[in-house]
Formats: C-alpha cells, sequence, structure tokens
C-alpha cells in the first residue's frame, strides 16, 4: 500500500521548524512504523536527502529510546506499547481517513518545554536524568552491602516497588501532560524505593529532591489530569504520584 | 606463550587466587586518587557499575555514552535473569559446581582461573543489587527467589519478572546519578568514542564525537576502561540494540590492543524467526522459557499440520531425546545448532521453514495459565503483539539470531589489554565464556568486572604507572583527532549513492551464512573474498548526506559499518585459523556422527589473539595457552 508520513522537520534546536509529507509506497502494513522510516531514510539517503532523524535503540519496547508523537498520542496511543512496537497498520488505524488512497501518518517530537528538540523528532531528555540525580538513589557503596537474604521483603511490597520500577524514562508522560509534567516520571522512582526497606532511610529526603528537582528542571505542575497514566507505555499509575506527594508532605512536616 | 601475552594469573590454588591477587595489588592514596582521572566508555551494565565504584573511591571518573541516557544502554534488554552461588534453593549449588558448569558451558576455551573468580564474586553482586533496590522476585515468605537456566542443573538464576538487565542496570545507573549528583563523576551522554589515544605506549584518553554538535572532543585520562558491549550486530540481524556496535574496541585493536577469539558468536535459540527484509532487528524471547516450555517439530519433514492438530506421537521433542538428562535446558550452541540440523532436515515450521515449536501446553496443564503468565507476563505480551498468536494456545515458533559475542578484547587477570593503562570490561572483553555462554552469566560477568575487578585493577595501575604529562598539543593526542577527522571525511566526501544499511544487510547476509552456525574452511575462504570485495564497494559507492559538523544519524551508522567491515574479516580469519570445533564454532570437518562438536584439545586448548598490522599486512595471531587444573578437560556432554 501507499502511505504518507507527515513528519515534523527541523534542522537543528535554533531553526524553525515545519511538517512535511513524505510518500512511501510499497508499504506492508504488518511493518513497524519505525522500520517504515527506516525504508524512508534509505530512500532519502539514495537522494542525497538529509534523512529523518529519530531516536530508537533496543527496538522491543525497553531501552525508552523511541518516543514519537503519532497521529497526536505520544507511542501512538496502542495500550502499554512504545513506538518502536507500533506496527504501520496500527498507526494507520489512528490516522484521519484516506482521503485519495493513501493514508496519512503525523509524526512529531515529544514536544514540551523542558525537552528542546534536537533534530526532527529527537528531544534532549537529559532532564528527566537530572531528577534522578536529585534523589532517585539508594546511597549505597559497593561493597558496604548486607548477605541478600538478610531483610525479608514480602511479596505485596516487592511487587508494587517492581511495577513502579518498571518506568522505562521515554517521557510521554511529560508529553502528554498538558502542564508538561514530570510527576509520574519522579513518582515511579519515589514508589519503587519507598516500597522497599533499602529506599525508606532516604523515603522523605527522596521526595523532597524529586519535586524540587522537577521544578528546577523546567516541568510543569501535576493538575491530576491523568493524560500521562493513559498514554505510559509500562502502565505505571497516577497512585506514584500520590505516593510522591505524600512522602514530601510528611517529610515538610517532620522537617526530614 | 607469546611474550605479549602476559595473563598475570596468581599461583597457588584455584580458591585462593583472587584472595591473593586482591592483597597484592597496590593501593593508591586518598590524595592521590582526586589527581587521577579516568575514563570510562559506555555506561551498561559494565561500565555504569565501574564508573560508579571508581568515582566512589575518589578517582575523577569521566563516563561518556552514545545513547541520551546510561539507562538505555542494551543491557537493558537483559530478560531472563542473573546467576549467583547462593545455593537458596539447596540444591546442591557452590562457587565451585558454578565455576565448573561456566567452563564446561564454554567447551574449556576460558581462563579457569577467571572462570573460579567470577563465580566466587557472583554472590556479592546479588547482595549489591538488592542494597540499591533492585526488585528481585520474591517468594511469599520475603526471600529472593530463583528459576533455572540453560546448562545447569540446580536453580540458580535471580530475576525480576522478564525484565532482569532493565532492573539490575537502573541500579548501576542510579548508582552513576548518586555519584554525578556528589560531584565525582561526569557523565557524558549522546558521545561516542572514535579512537583511543596512546602515548609511549599507554592508554591516556580517548577521542570522541559529540553526536549532538558533531564536533570532536578528546577526554585525556590517566587509564580508559572500555565497557562498550560486544559485536553481534556484525551480523546486521541480531537481538543486539539496533546502536550495539564495535567502533570502540575495533579502534582499540588498531591502536595495539589484541583481539581475541573473535570467531566466538553465540546464537541464540529462542530468538523469533526472520519474516521480511526490513526487519531492524530480532526479538529474543527469553531462555528462561526452556524452564516450562518443550522444544519439537513434526516428526515428518513437510507436515503442513497446525500444531495442535500434530498428535503427540508424531512430535519429536529433539532436545529430550537427544539429551536426555538436561533436555530443553542444553546449553544455547547445543540447543542452537539443533534447530539447524532439525531444520535443515526440512521439519522446520511454517512459514519459511526456519523456526521450531516452544511449546508451553505441558506446563498450562501442569501449574495453570496465571502462574505462567506470572512468570513470563512482559514476554508472553510482547510475543503476541508481534506474532499475533497467544503462546498459552499456540505454541511460539522459535529459531537462533546472533545474540552475544564470547570474543573481544584480550585482558590479563586484571582485566588490562596489551595497551598498558588500557581495561576492557563486561562482553568487550573475552574472558570468562569460552566459546560458548551460559544463559543468565553476562550480567553476572559484567557486573563482576564493574563492581569489583575493574576499579581495584585500575588502582594498582594507576599506583605503579609512571604517566608523562599529556596535552592536547602533544602530537598522539594530534593524531588521533586528525586521523578521527579524516575518517569521517572519507565518509561524508564519498559521492556513492547507496545507504550504509545495504552494505551492513550484505555483510550480515554472508557472515549469516559462512560464519553462523556452521562453518568450513572453503566457505571463510569464499567469504574473505567476498568481504574485501564489499568493503571496496563500500568506500566507493556508500552515501551520507550532509556534513561531520552536525546531528547526522546516517553518519554514525555509516562508521559504524565501516568497522563491522573490518572486524568481519578478523572473524573468519580466526575461524579459519581455529581448525577444530568448539561450543559455538563448529566447524563442518570436525563433527562427530551425530553432529556435535569435536574439539581438538592438543592443538586448540588456547586463546587465539590477533595483533593489528600496520601497511595491510595480515594480522599477527598469538597464543595463551589454556592449563586447566580444577577441573581437567573432559568431553562436555549434556546427554
Amino acid at each position: 500500500m501507499n502511505i504518507v508520513l507527515r513528519i515534523w522537520r527541523q534542522e537543528s534546536p535554533g531553526s524553525g521548524g515545519a511538517f512535511v509529507d513524505h510518500p512511501l509506497s510499497d508499504v506492508d502494513p504488518g511493518w513497524m512504523l519505525l522500520e517504515a522510516l527506516d525504508v524512508l531514510n534509505e530512500k532519502l539517503v539514495a537522494r542525497d536527502r538529509r534523512p529523518i532523524a529519530f531516536d530508537s535503540d533496543c527496538r522491543e519496547g525497553i531501552c525508552g529510546a523511541c518516543g514519537v508523537v503519532v497521529n497526536g498520542r505520544p507511542h501512538g496511543g496502542m495500550p502499554h506499547a512504545t513506538t518502536c512496537e507500533l506496527s504501520v497498520g496500527a498507526a494507520l488505524a489512528s490516522a484521519p481517513r484516506p482521503t485519495n488512497g493513501a493514508g496519512v501518518i503525523t509524526l512529531e517530537p515529544f514536544r514540551t518545554g523542558a525537552f528542546p528538540v534536537v533534530c526532527d523528532l529527537v528531544v534532549d531528555r537529559g532532564a528527566l536524568d537530572r531528577v534522578i540525580m536529585a534523589g532517585g538513589f539508594v546511597t549505597v557503596r559497593t561493597g558496604s552491602a548486607p548477605e541478600a537474604n538478610t531483610i525479608p521483603i514480602p511479596k505485596a511490597d516487592a511487587d508494587p516497588a517492581l511495577d513502579a520500577a518498571a518506568c522505562i524514562g521515554c517521557g510521554a508522560c511529560v508529553a502528554a501532560c498538558p502542564n508538561g509534567s514530570a510527576a509520574l516520571f519522579a513518582g515511579a522512582k519515589a514508589s519503587h524505593l519507598g516500597r522497599l526497606p533499602q529506599g525508606k532511610p532516604e523515603q522523605g529526603r527522596r521526595a523532597l529532591s524529586l519535586v524540587r528537582a522537577l521544578d528546577d528542571a523546567g516541568f510543569g505542575a501535576c493538575s491530576l489530569h491523568g493524560e500521562c497514566e493513559a498514554v505510559c507505555p509500562k502502565d505505571i499509575r497516577t497512585d506514584v504520584i500520590a505516593r510522591l506527594n505524600r512522602d514530601a508532605l510528611r517529610a515538610r512536616i517532620r522537617g526530614r | 606463550m607469546s611474550a605479549e601475552l602476559q595473563p598475570g594469573v596468581p599461583s597457588g590454588p584455584i580458591a585462593g587466587k583472587w584472595t591473593r591477587r586482591r592483597a597484592e595489588l597496590a593501593l593508591v592514596g586518598p590524595v592521590q586518587k582526586r589527581r587521577h582521572r579516568v575514563v570510562v566508555v559506555g555506561a551498561g551494565l559494565a561500565g555504569a557499575s565501574a564508573a560508579a565504584s571508581l568515582s566512589e573511591l575518589g578517582y575523577e571518573t569521566l563516563c561518556l555514552c552514545f545513547q541520551d541516557s546510561p539507562r538505555r544502554a542494551h543491557s537493558v534488554a537483559a530478560q531472563g535473569g542473573i546467576n549467583a552461588a547462593k545455593n537458596y534453593q539447596n540444591d546442591g549449588d557452590s562457587v565451585e559446581r558454578l565455576f565448573r558448569d561456566t567452563l564446561k558451558g564454554g567447551d574449556f576455551r576460558s581462563r579457569e582461573a577467571n572462570v573460579y573468580r567470577l563465580a566466587e564474586l557472583s554472590n556479592g553482586i546479588v547482595d549489591q543489587a538488592v542494597a540499591q533496590g533492585v526488585p528481585f522476585a520474591r517468594e511469599y515468605g520475603g526471600a529472593l527467589a530463583n528459576r533455572s537456566f540453560g546448562g545447569a542443573l540446580v536453580s540458580r538464576t535471580f530475576y525480576s519478572r522478564g525484565q532482569t538487565g532493565q532492573q539490575l542496570l537502573l541500579g548501576a545507573y542510579q548508582a552513576v546519578a548518586k555519584e554525578a549528583a556528589r560531584g565525582g563523576l561526569t557523565l557524558l551522554a549522546r558521545r561516542e568514542m572514535l579512537d583511543l589515544i596512546v602515548v609511549d605506549g599507554r592508554a591516556r584518553g580517548v577521542v570522541a564525537r559529540n553526536l549532538v554538535s558533531g564536533a570532536l572532543e578528546t577526554h585525556l585520562a590517566d587509564a580508559v576502561v572500555l565497557a562498550t558491549g560486544g559485536y553481534a550486530n556484525v551480523y546486521h540481524l541480531s537481538t543486539n540494540a539496533r546502536g550495539s556496535n564495535a567502533t570502540a574496541i575495533w579502534r582499540a585493536y588498531r591502536r595495539g590492543a589484541a583481539f581475541a577469539n573473535p570467531c566466538f558468536v553465540q546464537f541464540h535459540p529462542t530468538c523469533l524467526p526472520v519474516s521480511g527484509e526490513h526487519q531492524a532487528k530480532l526479538t529474543l524471547m527469553s531462555e528462561s522459557l526452556r524452564n516450562d516450555g518443550r522444544v519439537w517439530v513434526p516428526g515428518q519433514a513437510g507436515d503442513g499440520r497446525r500444531p495442535e492438530d500434530i498428535p503427540e506421537d508424531e512430535r519429536d521433542y529433539y532436545l529430550e531425546r537427544l539429551y536426555p538428562r538436561y533436555g530443553n535446558l542444553a546449553a544455547r550452541d547445543v540447543a542452537s545448532r539443533a534447530a539447524k540440523v532439525v531444520c535443515d532436515e526440512g521439519r522446520g515450521v511454517a512459514p519459511g521453514g526456519r523456526a521450531v515449536f516452544l511449546d508451553l501446553r505441558d506446563a498450562v496443564d501442569r501449574v495453570g495459565a496465571g502462574a505462567l503468565r506470572e512468570r513470563y507476563g512482559n514476554l508472553f505480551e510482547m510475543y503476541e503483539r508481534i506474532v499475533g498468536d497467544d503462546p498459552l494456545r499456540t505454541p511460539l515458533r522459535i529459531y537462533p539470531a546472533a545474540h552475544y559475542t564470547m570474543g573481544g578484547l584480550w585482558v590479563d587477570y586484571d582485566l588490562m589489554t596489551t595497551i598498558p593503562g588500557l581495561f576492557a570490561a563486561g562482553e568487550a572483553n573475552f574472558s570468562d565464556h569460552g566459546a560458548n555462554r551460559l544463559g543468565a552469566s553476562a550480567l553476572m560477568q559484567t557486573l563482576a568486572d564493574g563492581y569489583f575487578i575493574v576499579p581495584p585493577s585500575v588502582g594498582n595501575y594507576l599506583a605503579t604507572a609512571r604517566l608523562s604529562p599529556v596535552s592536547e598539543a602533544t602530537s598522539e593526542v594530534r593524531d588521533a583527532v586528525a586521523s578521527a577527522e579524516s575518517r569521517i571525511g572519507a565518509l561524508v566526501g564519498s559521492r556513492g549513492g547507496l545507504p550504509a544499511a545495504q552494505f551492513h544487510r550484505a555483510l550480515g547476509d554472508l557472515l549469516w551464512n559462512h560464519c553462523g552456525l556452521a562453518r568450513s574452511e572453503a566457505g571463510l575462504v569464499a567469504a574473505l573474498r567476498q568481504i574485501d570485495e564489499l568493503r571496496g564497494r563500500f568506500w566507493r559507492d556508500v552515501r551520507v548526506p550532509g556534513s561531520g559538523a552536525s546531528f547526522n544519524q546516517e553518519l554514525e551508522r555509516a562508521g559504524r559499518v565501516a568497522d563491522f567491515l573490518e572486524l568481519a574479516e578478523l572473524m573468519c580469519i580466526d575461524a579459519v585459523a581455529r581448525d577444530e570445533s568448539a561450543g559455538c564454532h563448529l566447524r563442518e570437518e570436525h563433527q562427530t556422527q551425530d553432529g556435535e562438536p569435536r574439539r581438538d584439545d592438543a592443538h586448540f586448548a588456547h586463546v587465539a589473539a590477533w595483533m593489528h598490522t600496520a601497511g595491510g599486512a595480515p594480522p599477527r595471531r598469538l597464543i595463551e595457552p589454556l592449563v586447566f587444573e580444577a577441573a581437567p578437560l573432559e568431553v562436555r556432554s549434556y546427554r
């Protein structure tokens, strides 16, 4: 089949950008969307045109590198899937109905104040790393760990900790949020570590640091809109935000 | 043994070697530590754990990665688990047994003392990860849970659902974040190492390209750690992430680091089969599925029936038939080769005939669908999304794919390469897995290297080395920058009209056919001719739009393919020279009647380490003889 990829093209952070239509013929709807971009890029390169810049690495939904707004939805709106797990057929399903034969898939970067565009569909998500650096860790030195089974952790704590730790740091939650908030991202880290005994000693300090870092990194405030949860490829729930806020509030009251 | 290869293994009984070495290693004083700068290239499990630990010790540490964040390094994709000899299951495990399983799994082509140390360090890794808050699977009572992996009769694998690599990586990444927050470590993302700086024969830094601005940067240091992963992407289609590449270790080889056993490549038995020519990569289904799944093909060639319509007595559970003791948990190379054999017999399953069934039916009957979802939920979702079948109703279709490279930079017992001051950790080195790696051992090795071996070894080097002052003006530094510049210039200056990906696909096809699951001298010689020809065409016909002075992903791709085209040649040269079969390396000339590899211990019980020679002359083959004192050589059998 023939499709049109309507792609945001922007050469550099400072330059302006615009949507450009890139028609692509002989596409199999079973191809993955990013494979269609690979094919388009080979054609562009052969004509000495600048290929589409986009991030992707593992192509199996775990590294969090890919992140494209597909037809207006971060990662294309398929439940619990990243952009790299989206087929052309699935992307077409959410596209406007084709007018003259070719379906149009619209691709644009994760736009939000804290993620400047680097080139085309590539954005700088370094702000997420800065949030983790502010306190998203357990302070433990290599070599000072006790025997692993010393502290039993109830399965009822370990499982939800892993549910929160499943965050891949893709930034879709921020891109979907009308405020550009990364509360789901920070909340996931606070929940992951806060539910485990190893993370308890720093729970309050961590929550305060994360909340402060969100502001410093330029993310917006959370108004519990819930768009983040709807687009999260790893099914992180907004209760992690409540947890982060509760931890931060408690730490403020206790002064630690 | 060649004078150029000094393994430096401590003397004495194997169980005391590491303890002795640790006591011997020279220490750097606390004040001196701050004055030493160490560059770590790569931020996966090996790189992040090394960088964080070096920074904790007080070294000024710089960590580079090509991804936009260290949390994305390909270690993140490891699914099944990490081995440790805790013996929590009381099933007879011990350091001794993990050592012997790993050595035997590698078909006696690894350095015994390194493997023993790996087993010894395994328990401390799990302790460390738990302390960092890695959420491993737990029993209801709160104790850590285990599962079984291939090549072992005990249950020693620790896991976090099907995302163990991700969780361990987040632990190491958060340790890096902690050190960056403290100010001991500087993290530079979106940097690709393009050359190694060698001054007076010592590694003194790297030349890296800032992938956003295109600028070439020099990062000078007193020691360099390469933790840049393996080179399975040389096959184009592999389970590796798209960006995984060999450039850092290949540039180090070109600067004088010996490259060991390049032909040792692992083909993972449980991957989704190739589906189309535009496919970007192959998807792995964790080997842990072999705990509960039974592998089979129809007994008759050309059986077109659906799997559920094939009666029990017309199915061939070939792994259970051939290897009754290990059954579906035979080592990876054994399981992969067996799949190829049944498919070559025409018994592979549709479409294309290059796939076998992995059937969970009996496990569903035994433990129930709910329990299996609990164990493998995210894998089932991934499979269903890609293939459209529910693995709990229809058997999975799987086939081997290039997955992991046991070969890599040669390192001594301290993980130092033949270039003083250059260390290699994780998959980038050759050290512990011989001719085949066991499942759940890669994570173990990366973290043993990064947390526990590299930090004291780097200290020992810095305490004893006499380093001359180096600056941007030093001629060797300027040369390295100029050489990276001219390579970029050649790529963007080529006036051809073909994208690098086309050459990569062609290279992958010919390596898969001639240096893949089975190899022969005739095939390898033909491949060498074709690689040479392909490389000529690459430099004539490649097209890289744009310039080197900006964000340019096509330039990144082309540079990596250019290096793969050189590395592929060394792999084939090594595969020809290793005129025996061992582990993953099946030379068709050397197999038993049942198709099992036949080792030639009299002539090949050694590591082959290749040294680059200038001026286009063939590389030199150095030998490190392998001695087996603690675990005597035996014929490997999983029957």
